[in-house]
């Protein structure tokens, strides 16, 4: 394929064909590997009402392949728990686990007052030494609980399981339940060894089954305020979820807890008490909103509040499910008001992006959400791919029932969960359910990434370090997003590199005023003028150089 | 900021809150950087992969590529072997490095994985090409710090490559310590306007720091090449400079190749770099020339004249020992006084150092290893100090006592300079000591009522 050869020449993207460009980037590796990527790059074909073409997901990582991958840990403490402000998480482990995780996910954190506790700026860990491994470190772990006890007094505890505890065989919640019983407040762990399932995932499930069983449903009181939701997978990052509040507060929508960007050990025991769970990140929380519905009868919808457009309709979709022609009006006015200054922005950048092409490749839920952002601003993605997501996030839930566990991640339990004998009550009657839906209203509903990307483009689970190079060498995106470790790689070859995770210190991107960021950071990326200084004059035109000697 | 922090401090034993070190892979990665085409490769789950690189990524702004050999729960009970192997196959051919120097994490430590074994076995199965290299380190988190990575992959630079057949009696080495890439390059510099043919190693100038030019270079131009690497068992003297990171390459340099060695403070400020130059002196008998001495004129220069800022102003430091060690003194010199130094690494030879440079100068100074920023701030809390000079997680402990603060050391994650400009020799330390200099500046400025804000300083 010639393409691959004259990169000096800016292809446009649809002229290259995937299909030569996903055996392109099969061509180097070994067979065995080659056998197992093919699974994991896929063209995509979209054709309304059937499937999408199957992907290989959440499998077991190749070993040297250079993956962006973490590990459950990071899933677990890093991504779910590590955001809550008042409970003190502390790491059971050598002290690289906690130090790495410590302030380096952006999940912001404000509290109500003085009064209130906030340890998102400590990193408490058992710092586990040599003779720990040897005689066990159950004794240090017991002696940690009780200093931290002894210096904060907080409202939990929480411990954090790494690499070696599995092996040695502490027993973390075995030292949970007998200091909860000492101290009389709640303390509970989690298994989350970073050996666990093949990345991330897995721990955000072990993170899901451990807050529900040790502390949703624990207080009955109610909230104040109209139309109560649940803010699922929504992380606070760069303030999102500040913004995100703002707008449903003001649409008179009133947040009963948030997981986990900002959020309080209370908020998660009240959780319950709400009407409805949004889900934002679907990867990560899917398993909390399934659980809370069997066991208290909350049913849960997808939201997604990055991108305006999204942002509107998800208000909609809230406003829908409560059926009151007051919020639906309430909601129809903020969307108005917040509008024009969006409209406004976006027809400015877009005159200075429309047409540019843009590569996605983010943990388990922004790669699909940015593209929407993307759009509105007139740029296409092209490429797209998760970290650690399953089938169901690249091919919609129907896939769900195909899914087969394989032997790297059967040992994730999976809880089995029963209608509360008290407390389960079904927020809408079958009737209501029936009505909603005949309406166009969809419960449960995640579609996948893969059916709202064009055909012919190529989605890649788990990409390499070089299959990310070789693609932006063929496709010479316009502009790439991923994470850290592929920020400078993909900028050394002049490509804008937006961070997706950390937003580059940026923020918040998600809900009306995130958008107008956004579009403005793009504008600034993928139009900056540092590209036209990467090499010196002399190197660029040497006979120009030549002949201001001569003058 | 920092809110829950008691001023009363309570002994701890078994809590650790708010670490100043990491654990040992991030420092053998960061060593193994320092090898000319090399690739790290993690021998663990990938999360400690994915941390290294992103804390290194962090701090220097710049791709840090490393593999992993990805462990599943089956590895983690039946050993990692497999992994490894599968992982050197797919290296060799998919990224074609000259070396792959693994090290490992608590898990593979744990299970008690036999790296050296693993590595022949590849061999013999082909699995490592003609002319490349594997080398290893066992890096196990639950011992030392990210400092005792780095002196482990150095040192097994030495294990794997050193050969004392290519005796050259005008070479010597430089082990240059858990230094920064511009320390690095300085070190070569001051050796090289000495006149004396050195190897420094670890290298990780041009790997680090490299230039925008549109293209990427997996491995950049930099790095200690195989030669050298091999050539530093035929050299005829080993400077090591900071015991905690280079003391046992030196070591074992000595055993393997008999060559020499003398062991010196980083050469960080006036007094630590004069013992250097000198040490250079007598082993190759070369002069400094004028330029250095100007050097050294310069930052003395600098010194006096700023003396009445920094005179008897109290300062919290913390980081890794060898820097602590050096970084005391040259405080010290510059008539401030160190009260409280920390660091996370474990050793009591640190404190007795430290105390032994602070005698006379702080009364009843709080030196301590194997300690932690928590307690830092509680010190600082019932003794506020003027100035804090360590990494960035100091700036929370700055900011809740509004206090001045200086950064230095690893990582810096929130600031640039540091992957540029040397800390290190008579150079680095008028850097560092301009950067001392106008924090202090800053703050009188920020601080002075109307009529005391003076143009001149």
């Amino acid at each position: 394929m010639g393409i691959l050869k004259e990169q000096d020449i800016s292809v446009g993207a649809e002229l290259i064909d995937p299909h030569e460009v996903k055996q392109e980037l099969l061509r180097k590796v070994p067979a065995k590997v080659a056998r197992k990527r093919a699974k994991q790059i896929v063209v995509n074909e979209v054709h309304p009402s059937e499937d999408m073409p199957e992907i290989g997901a959440n499998t077991r990582t190749i070993p040297g392949i250079i993956t962006q991958r973490g590990c459950t840990y990071a899933g677990c403490k890093g991504v779910i728990l590590g955001p809550t402000r008042d409970i003190v998480n502390i790491t059971h482990g050598p002290i690289g686990c906690g130090f790495y995780s410590w302030l380096t996910r952006r999940n912001q954190t404000r509290t109500n007052g003085p009064e209130d506790e906030n340890f998102m700026t400590y990193c408490f860990s058992t710092d586990m030494q040599e003779e720990d491994i040897v005689f066990g470190g159950e004794k240090k772990l017991r002696a940690a609980i009780q200093e931290a006890y002894d210096l904060f007094k907080p409202k939990a505890i929480s411990i954090f399981a790494t690499c070696p505890v599995g092996l040695i065989g502490d027993d973390v919640h075995a030292v949970a339940r007998e200091m909860k019983e000492q101290l009389g407040i709640n303390v509970f762990g989690f298994s989350c060894e970073g050996y666990k399932g093949v990345s991330q995932s897995a721990g955000h499930h072990i993170a899901n089954n451990g807050i529900f069983t040790h502390v949703v449903g624990l207080n009955d009181k109610i909230k104040e305020g109209k139309y109560k939701i649940n803010l699922l997978g929504e992380y606070n990052i760069g303030g999102d979820a500040f913004e995100i509040d703002r707008v449903l507060d003001e649409c008179g929508i009133t947040v009963v807890s948030t997981f986990s960007g900002n959020s309080t050990y209370d908020q998660f025991a009240n959780a319950h008490m709400a009407d409805l769970n949004t889900i934002m990140c679907h990867r990560s929380i899917n398993y909390v909103a399934e659980m809370m519905e069997t066991k208290y009868g909350i049913p849960w919808i997808k939201i997604n509040f990055i991108g305006a457009e999204a942002a509107a309709k998800s208000l909609r979709k809230i406003a829908k499910y409560f059926e009151d022609p007051e919020l639906i009006e309430r909601v129809e006015a903020v969307i108005a008001r917040e509008m024009p200054e969006v409209i406004n922005v976006r027809d400015e950048v877009r005159k200075r992006c429309e047409g540019k092409v843009a590569m996605l490749f983010v943990g388990g839920s922004r790669a699909h959400h940015y593209q929407e952002l993307f759009a509105e601003i007139g740029m296409k993605t092209i490429s797209a791919g998760y970290e650690f997501a399953h089938r169901d996030d690249y091919e919609g839930r129907n896939v769900i029932p195909s899914l087969k566990v394989d032997a790297d991640s059967r040992n994730i339990e999976e809880l089995e969960v029963h209608p509360d004998p008290e407390r389960f009550r079904p927020r809408k009657t079958a009737e209501e359910v029936e009505r909603l839906q005949e309406k166009g209203f969809r419960f449960k509903d995640y579609d996948g990434m893969m059916r709202e990307m064009l055909s012919g483009t190529l989605v890649i689970d788990d990409i390499s370090q070089y299959e990310t190079e070789r693609l932006i060498e063929i496709y010479k995106p316009d502009i790439f997003c991923a994470g850290i470790k592929e920020k400078f790689a993909v900028q050394k070859k002049g490509i804008p590199m937006k961070q997706l995770h950390s937003y580059d210190s940026g923020g918040p991107y998600a809900g009306f005023k995130g958008a107008v960021n956004f579009y403005r950071e793009i504008d600034r990326m993928v139009n900056s003028q540092i590209w036209k200084y990467l090499q010196a004059p002399w190197q660029e035109s040497p006979e120009l150089t030549a002949k201001y000697a001569c003058d | 900021m920092l809110d829950m922090t008691p001023k009363n401090i309570v002994e701890r034993t078994a809590l650790r809150i708010n670490p100043a070190k990491t654990c040992q892979p991030i420092g053998a990665m960061y060593a193994a950087l320092g090898i000319h085409r090399c690739l790290p490769h993690s021998h663990g789950s990938q999360g400690c992969c994915s941390y290294h690189r992103s804390h290194l990524t962090r701090h220097y702004k710049e791709p840090v590529v490393a593999s992993t050999s990805s462990f599943t729960e089956g590895a983690a009970v039946f050993g990692g072997a497999p992994n490894l192997r599968q992982s050197l196959k797919t290296i060799f051919q998919v990224y074609d490095p000259d070396v792959v120097a693994v090290h490992t994490t608590c898990l593979s430590e744990t299970i008690g994985d036999d790296i050296p074994s693993m590595i022949k076995k590849a061999r013999e199965d082909d699995l490592i090409p003609d002319g490349k290299w594997v080398i290893h380190a066992n890096t196990p988190s639950y011992v030392g710090s990210h400092v005792t990575g780095f002196s482990t992959m150095t040192k097994a630079m030495v294990d794997y490559f050193a050969d004392r057949d290519l005796q050259n009696s005008r070479r010597i080495n430089i082990l240059p310590g858990y230094v920064e890439p511009p320390d690095m390059r300085e070190l070569k510099r001051m050796s090289s306007e000495m006149g004396v043919e050195a190897i420094v190693f670890p290298d990780t100038s041009d790997v680090l720091d490299t230039p925008m030019t549109g293209q990427y270079q997996m491995y950049p131009k930099g790095g200690a090449r195989i030669e050298s690497l091999m050539a530093v068992g035929g050299s005829a003297y080993t400077l090591g400079l900071g015991s905690f990171a280079s003391e046992a390459a030196a070591t074992a340099l000595e055993t393997k190749c008999s060559v020499p060695f003398r062991m010196l403070d980083l050469p960080l400020g006036v007094r630590a770099t004069d013992r250097f130059v000198q040490a250079i002196m007598e082993v190759t008998e070369n002069e400094p020339p004028e330029t250095m001495i100007f050097d050294r004129g310069r930052l003395v220069d600098v010194m006096t004249d700023m003396q009445h800022y920094l005179y008897n102003k109290t300062v919290a430091i913390f980081g890794d020992p060898d820097h602590m060690i050096s970084l005391t003194d040259f405080l010290v010199s510059a008539g401030m006084k160190p009260v409280f130094v920390i660091t996370g690494t474990p050793g009591k030879r640190f404190e007795q150092r430290v105390k032994d440079i602070l005698k006379g100068v702080v009364p009843n100074p709080r030196v301590h290893a194997a300690a932690d920023l928590f307690y830092l701030h509680q010190l600082i809390k019932n003794d506020p100090v003027d100035l804090i000079i360590g990494n960035t997680y100091g700036k929370y402990i700055a900011k809740a006592e509004d206090i001045p603060f200086v950064r230095f050391g690893f990582p810096i994650l929130d600031r640039v300079g540091h992957s540029y400009f040397p800390t290190l020799g008579y150079r680095g330390g008028i850097h560092l000591l301009m950067n001392i200099v106008n924090t202090i500046l800053d703050r009188q400025d920020r601080d002075a009522p109307d009529e005391r804000f003076e143009l001149v300083m």
